[in-house]
């Protein structure tokens, strides 16, 4: 054979030598430490990273109070025989009896978990599922997936799915508006932000505007408040009223803040400021927002606080050392009752990995961390 | 005569051109039992990589796309599946940057840019050539200017010797996947410049294919996890019927084209934590005619004339009653008309004038949709020069948008204003000595990618103000052949090219907003390439008439994102980084060994490691994949009728891979194929 033969095995064996393939290991946190050990009233705080559609990315991160150190994506290292792991898009997270619940929208689950050790105990099946919130030992969770009507548009109403955590069976479900997606129950009665966010689309006037009351004794529908176009979240303040965020039309009906009376049962006031996440800490109500400019092409972020008790805007920036002209998309908030940090992320472009960051009370960034993509719900883990 | 048939693939380089004879499509082509033939008289000043006759043939190729992996510097991105989506992406400039042409006229898809090549069967396909660039011969319309990167995709074209008149070929084929595809073609001599080709197919296939996914313990290397499953709702049905007239003139040629497609298929979707199974269902129905027409005016004046109508309609259904409901319909139409004039100034210059005008539309069922119209009008003037050692081509390409829509959401009733754009490409090879077949060969081009109309004005997401894309190419190459008859490694060639190219003003789309996954299309990206390709080919002549036939591609690139970003942290993770689903290293092998009738072919293809995401960290990572692929064939003649049977096994190693994450590949495969030829 000519030399050329041999050049042709030394390609061969180029190629087989670099295409070196292993099994695919499971996925394993990795830990960053951030910040010093602090005795706060909380041992730490999980963040849901929701992952853009489709990815299948969506990840737990953990933050340690007692070792300062942040853990990310932790799910796949505490259960490494979930298989294709947590799931698809984490819309809600939250902590009830010693269990952490991920709704998981995209993955048509509820991921229930031990809240000490996050290791999975089960999983409650609901299509389409958006947000949980719990009361007397059940969940109640809301989701896009109800029954349809075609007469003589397809038309779908989402309903509020009862859990009874202790079997973690559906045992009823409410029919409500439209695409329903925040919930909060206070004074005997489930709150639901319908949207309408399939309909609306083409015609601002198709979505949904109110938030539909259930009676949390029947479990059933018994009225509507009339809000505005497009609701997303909702949630009572300490005296049992009610403050709703809604997204607008993203055209000329902008994002707004309403509020409703509970005695009344009706909006009563609206405050002069876009809302598109919130959390509120005692009176106060930390508020960011993102809208789309079509003047100027660009996100317009705005951030304030609102007190509840006088419906005063206190605050129009509680960033205060310029940190709020680098973050490209706010995505979630949460302050800490203790020591009053402010936990605010950063989604970035979607689709790749977003920041935590934690500012001190007086806006001052403490520390930031890279997330996984899109960080988006962080639930305090109080002391065991 | 056998001989000869092995150097069907090593020729392919040198592409046939015909300096002063319109007939550029059958002068210098001898055909051989249905194999074209080049003859290898130019060249290329462009580097360019072609495929044809039993190459191509015995490549395990359920449809055009599966052929282009084995080009160099060329990724696919493959969703899966017979039916699944399969797009092209040429030196990672990104798809909408390929410019595919279909028996010499561009196919068109004015609604997302992307030409899906998993629609185009190899049944009826003979060559495939792809160009970085554009095509050497200056003599083509301005459309042919107007890509980064083209591919030219050749129909079977009837070709008849003295005894015959008629030929007429079925063939059959089956496998994995339930696969029924049965295919026709019939040609007639109709006069003796007149010859009729009509091909049709029917594909038929559930899809259906066990996928695995694994995972293990990073410290003990322990199964953690191993899940089988069976790929659902990845069926296609599809039909397809061309049918072309060919037609010979007094110092010119013609010819006609209908081409009709209908196919219905499920998207088979990603798989993700607890859906192993979606519902979309998608239809396209696309007809297109065209026409071309080449003559010689005068001595040294040669005019050719294009045109082309397009007809596409395509439905989309989410009939998953846990999501939205979606029945959208969207309907093109494109009308195309392009005049070339080439005039030989002397010897050695040629000078070409092109004039293109295309107009496209776009419906939808969509609320708030607003049914673009664009008319774009082209003129190219290029000029090719030759002086001994050195050829020269330049072009100048004048592109002019004007759109207009009818109505839409209240924001964006307003068309995107027109655009005028003036991009150069300027092409050089030097071949320094006289007697080896060696060549030095430089280019630059600059042009753009227009938005589509999905990027300007789909409802929501669509922004008006967008700007084209632009890509800046910078190419340094060479190209060596060496022939030595009687010996046994009878010919080998190489070639090679280092590049770097820009893309500029890319088109990304950004969080719009807050919630629900809102984006809009902004001009933010910037991207640029450091590549190498290389390609050789080597035959060998071994006693009794043993041919082998081994053709090596290799690819290194660095793609990196260095789009800036708001944020500075989050800058730092993007930076810098290898820009989604290309890989540092790809490479293919494709051997063929023929003895007398039977034919076995070996092709390997290798993509390496590569991210999800421009950042780059262990969890967007995704594993190099590699399969090897067989094929056997055996050709007998029984009376006046030809057979051939073939039998090919895909993925021989049965790995589990993946092109795109969430997407699983099938594992171990397999076809077989009959053929009846008289």
């Amino acid at each position: 054979m000519s030399r050329h033969s041999y050049y042709i095995a030394a390609l061969l064996l180029l190629l087989a030598a670099s295409s070196c393939r292993k099994d695919v290991q499971v996925f394993i946190n990795e830990d960053t430490s951030l910040d010093t050990a602090a005795n706060n009233g909380f041992a730490g705080f999980y963040l849901l990273n929701e992952g853009n559609m489709g990815s299948n990315k969506s990840t737990l991160d953990y933050f340690d109070y007692t070792t300062g150190k942040y853990q990310r994506n932790i799910y796949a290292a505490i259960n490494p025989n979930v298989p294709k792991e947590l799931g698809d898009v984490g819309n809600d997270l939250a902590i009830y009896g010693g269990r952490l619940y991920a709704v998981i929208n995209a993955s048509n689950k509820v991921e229930v978990m031990d809240a000490r050790t996050a290791k999975r105990i089960g999983q409650i099946d609901i299509p389409n599922c958006r947000y949980i919130k719990f009361d007397q030992g059940y969940a109640y969770v809301t989701s896009y997936a109800g029954p349809i009507q075609v007469n003589p548009n397809y038309t779908q109403k989402g309903f509020v799915a009862k859990i009874d955590t202790a079997t973690l069976q559906e045992v009823d479900r409410c029919i409500v508006g439209f695409q329903p997606d925040g919930l909060e129950i206070a004074n005997g009665k489930i709150y639901v932000a319908n949207s309408g966010g399939y309909m609306g689309a083409g015609s601002s006037d198709k979505y949904e505007r109110s938030v539909s009351v259930i009676n949390l004794a029947t479990f059933r529908e018994e009225s509507r408040i009339d809000v505005a176009y497009n609701l997303h979240h909702i949630l009572a303040d300490k005296r049992g009223d009610l403050w709703v965020t809604s997204r607008g039309d993203y055209k000329q009906l902008p994002s707004r803040l309403y509020f409703i009376d509970k005695t009344q049962q009706k909006v009563t006031d609206t405050i002069p400021v876009a809302a598109g996440n919130y959390h509120l800490d005692g009176d106060s109500l930390y508020i960011y927002s993102t809208e789309w400019s079509y003047v100027t092409y660009s996100n317009v972020i705005t951030y304030a606080i609102v007190n509840t008790r006088t419906h005063a805007v206190v605050s129009r920036a509680f960033i205060t050392d310029g940190m709020d002209k680098e973050i490209e998309i706010p995505y979630g908030i949460v302050v800490h009752p203790v020591t009053k940090d402010i936990y605010v992320t950063d989604a970035g472009n979607y689709v790749s990995p977003g920041m935590l960051y934690c500012f001190s009370k007086d806006g001052k960034k403490k520390w930031s961390v890279r997330t996984g993509d899109i960080p988006a719900h962080i639930v305090l883990l109080p002391k065991s | 005569m056998i001989t000869f048939l092995a150097f069907i693939g090593t020729h392919s380089y040198g592409q046939k051109t015909n300096r002063d004879s319109t007939l550029v499509d059958s002068a210098g082509v001898r055909t051989l039992r249905g194999v074209t033939i080049s003859t290898i008289a130019y060249k290329e000043v462009i580097p360019s990589q072609k495929l044809t006759g039993e190459q191509l043939k015995s490549l395990n190729s359920f449809s055009v796309a599966d052929a282009i992996r084995y080009f160099a510097g060329v990724q696919v991105k493959d969703y899966g599946g017979i039916g699944g989506l399969k797009t092209v992406d040429m030196r990672s400039m990104g798809t909408n940057h390929m410019g595919v042409f279909y028996d010499g006229i561009q196919l068109g898809n004015a609604q997302n840019g992307q030409i899906d090549l998993g629609k185009f069967s190899m049944d009826n396909i003979e060559s495939i050539a792809v160009y970085n660039g554009q095509k050497s011969d200056i003599f083509q319309p301005a459309k042919d200017y107007g890509s980064s990167g083209t591919i030219y995709l050749r129909s079977r074209k009837p070709v008849f010797d003295s005894a015959t008149t008629t030929h007429l070929k079925g063939v059959f084929k089956t496998g994995s996947f339930d696969l029924i595809n049965p295919s026709l073609l019939w040609e007639q001599k109709l006069a003796d410049n007149l010859n009729l080709s009509l091909s049709s197919e029917w594909i038929n296939s559930s899809g259906r294919y066990p996928f695995r996914y694994k995972r293990v313990y990073h410290n003990t290397g322990a199964t953690a996890w191993d899940t089988t499953a069976i790929r659902q709702n990845g069926d296609i049905n599809a039909w397809r019927v061309e049918s072309g007239l060919y037609g010979r003139l007094n110092r010119g040629i013609w010819n006609l084209k209908t081409y009709f497609y209908d196919s219905e298929r499920g998207i088979p979707g990603a798989i993700v934590n607890n859906v192993w199974k979606r519902s979309q269902r998608q239809w396209d129905r696309n007809f297109f005619v065209q026409g071309s027409l080449q003559q010689n005016v005068a001595k040294g004046y040669d005019i050719q004339v294009n045109a082309k109508y397009a007809n596409d309609y395509m439905r989309y259904l989410n009939p998953d009653t846990t999501l939205m409901y979606i029945d959208n319909n969207f309907h093109q139409q494109e009308w195309y008309a392009s005049i070339a004039n080439k005039y030989s100034v002397s010897k050695h210059i040629d000078i070409n004038l092109s004039t293109d005008f295309q107009y496209n539309t776009l419906d939808a069922s969509l609320d708030g949709f607003a049914f673009p119209k664009r008319l774009t009008s082209l003129v190219a003037l290029a000029t090719a020069a030759e002086f001994g050692k050195v050829k020269m081509q330049g072009s100048v390409l004048g592109t002019f948008v004007n759109e207009k829509i009818n109505r839409g959401n209240s924001d964006t009733a307003v068309a995107a204003p027109s655009k005028n754009e003036i991009t150069p490409a300027f092409f050089i090879s030097y071949k320094p000595f006289a007697r080896a077949d060696f060549n030095l060969r430089a280019f630059y081009k600059n042009i753009f990618r227009m938005p589509t109309f999905n990027d300007l004005y789909y409802t929501d997401i669509g922004n008006i103000s967008l700007q084209p894309e632009f890509t800046h190419q910078y190419n340094l190459g060479f190209a060596y052949r060496k022939t030595r008859q009687g010996s046994l490694l009878s010919e080998w060639q190489l070639q090679s090219d280092f590049y770097y190219n820009q893309v500029t003003n890319k088109i990304v789309a950004v969080p719009k907003g807050s919630g629900m996954y809102r984006w809009m299309m902004m001009n933010i990206g910037e991207v640029e390439i450091r590549g190498v390709d290389v390609v050789g080919d080597l035959a060998f002549t071994f006693p009794k008439d043993i041919l082998l036939n081994i053709r090596a591609a290799y690819t290194h690139q660095t793609a990196q994102d260095f789009t800036t970003r708001k944020n500075p942290e989050l800058q730092k993770v993007t930076y810098g980084g290898q820009i989604p689903y290309i890989p540092w290293h790809s490479g293919s092998l494709i051997a063929g060994i023929q003895y007398n009738t039977w034919r076995l072919n070996y092709s390997f293809i290798y993509v390496g490691a590569r991210y999800q995401n421009s950042a780059n960290i262990p969890e967007n990572y995704e594993q190099p994949w590699y399969t090897s692929d067989l094929s056997a064939s055996k050709n007998f003649q029984l009376k006046r009728c030809r057979f051939r049977v073939a039998g090919e096994l895909n993925n021989l190693l049965n790995q589990d891979y993946e092109v795109v994450v969430n997407y699983p590949m099938p594992k171990r495969n397999y076809k077989i194929i009959l053929s009846v030829e008289l």
